[in-house]
């Protein structure tokens, strides 16, 4: 059973990670967490452009918070997020890797040794390399890999390396992700 | 790596952490898992080990290794003036109090390489405080300790404490405190008079001294609820009257034991002043 999704975005992801959450159905309600790379832009007026689309609930991840049903959680400005065993999220002032902090690594790399093979990882557009390596990860470890097409998406930098270095499950169109995200969850 | 193999890997961390508690006193078994296990993983890389255990073989028996996998384990990512906005309140919130005391003792727990004290003595020396101030700076890892201690650091990252310091209100340029040399930069020594760098362990130690301020951000993230309200605990009774607590912005008293024993000083940047006790 799908108990947790991760996504990560970098450059055009304020756009693509709001087509993927508010193309998801009101029933569907599995706990979503989210690496954005949003660099300079205010991540709380972003947040609460999403909240005003989704029936989802919002927030910016909290220390130690559990993760609940029908809602998206996003990595706070200059902190790694992360997925512990007990379900519960932990943030970091680590090293930034890739660049980046927070860095979607982290997160689906934590993730996948949380979450196991009950999550999905979602890899959308970006002009960097972050994700590619935690996407693998996911994979090893049962998880169900989704990138978004590159030669589609608004910039392909990222969804292509993370095709050569992962080899994930489907590689798909923006608009075809959320449907593919519900039918994964009914699969198990 | 598949499923069976990391279940086998949670058995091989459990025991990694309770042979280095067992060995050398340190124990990490209340920190966050998953950043514990990113650390191990990158230094299994790093090291070419093909496992924990093997890992764990080497912890064991060789000391030099052991210090660098201690260094792999402690928070060493930090910056002058982190968090401009907390400074200012800072000035603004607590910098009238702390005047209206004869003297002002500070622990500034989990300090690293040192940048968050020197930030903090900068701060005071421009209200006029940093004479009547005593300041302990502690942390585990003692190599980091000794580089807190120089107050050296490199010249490149004098770009982002700079704007750091502008940001946080500073009233002078960064520059007026260090002096370069070859890409180094050295702090004044008038700035680490009134500071003792010692070895104090959070989850081993006790309280070693009453003190009017904590300064502790950035560290309780990266322990479990269990050890955060241990630590928390310590601050209290180290803690005068109407002392102060300041955490990192992402942290927290909210869900803790001592919520009720604080009032909030201001809720975004995380600075608390505890409350008379009342019986």
């Amino acid at each position: 059973m799908i108990k947790a999704i991760v996504m990560g975005a970098s450059f055009g992801g304020m756009e693509s990670v709001k087509k993927v959450i508010t193309g998801l159905p009101s029933d569907f309600k599995i706990p979503i967490a989210v690496v954005l790379h949003i660099g300079n832009n205010n991540i709380d007026t972003y947040m609460s452009l999403l909240q005003r689309h989704s029936h989802y609930k919002v927030k910016e991840s909290e220390e130690k918070e559990s993760l609940k049903e029908q809602t998206v959680y996003f990595a706070p400005p200059n902190y790694h997020l992360l997925i512990e065993e007990d379900f519960t999220l932990s943030l970091s002032t680590d090293e930034k890797v890739n660049f980046s902090r927070p860095a979607i690594d982290v997160l689906f790399e934590t993730a996948a040794w949380s979450v196991k093979d009950n999550l999905i990882g979602i890899l959308l557009t970006g002009s960097n390399n972050d994700g590619a390596a935690g996407l693998q990860t996911i994979k090893e470890n049962g998880g169900t890999t989704i990138v978004e097409n590159p030669e589609t998406a608004f910039a392909k930098t990222m969804p292509e390396t993370a095709i050569k270095l992962s080899n994930p499950d489907y590689i798909l169109d923006l608009q075809d992700i959320p449907a593919k995200i519900i039918e994964v969850s009914k699969m198990q | 790596m598949n499923q069976n193999n990391l279940a086998t890997e949670d058995i091989e961390l459990d025991l990694l952490l309770q042979a280095v508690n067992m060995k050398y006193g340190y124990d990490f078994r209340n920190y966050s898992k998953a950043h514990l296990r990113r650390r191990i993983h990158q230094r299994l890389k790093l090291s070419k080990l093909s496992s924990v255990s093997e890992l764990q073989g080497k912890v064991l028996w060789e000391k030099d290794f052991y210090r660098i996998f201690l260094q792999d384990l402690s928070i060493n990512v930090t910056e002058m003036f982190r968090d401009p906005d907390f400074y200012r309140l800072f000035r603004e919130k607590v910098v009238p109090d702390l005047r209206t005391y004869a003297h002002i003792k500070v622990w500034l727990a989990g300090c690293s390489s040192g940048e968050e004290v020197y930030s903090l003595a900068i701060l005071l020396k421009e209200e006029n405080l940093l004479n009547k101030t005593q300041i302990y700076a502690t942390d585990f890892n003692k190599n980091v300790l000794e580089k807190a201690r120089q107050g050296i650091y490199t010249k490149r990252d004098m770009e982002l404490f700079s704007k750091n310091y502008k940001e946080a209100g500073g009233k002078g340029d960064l520059s007026d405190y260090y002096t370069s040399k070859y890409g180094s930069v050295l702090f004044d020594k008038s700035l680490s008079k009134n500071i003792v760098f010692a070895d104090h362990n959070l989850v081993t130690d006790g309280v070693f001294a009453e003190v009017n301020l904590v300064f502790c951000r950035n560290v309780l993230i990266y322990f479990d609820k269990v050890l955060q309200n241990k630590v928390l605990g310590l601050f209290s009774e180290s803690l005068t009257k109407r002392g102060f607590l300041c955490l990192g912005t992402k942290e927290s008293l909210r869900f803790s034991d001592y919520e009720k024993k604080y009032d909030i000083i201001d809720k975004k940047m995380k600075i608390y002043k505890k409350l008379p006790v009342t019986k």
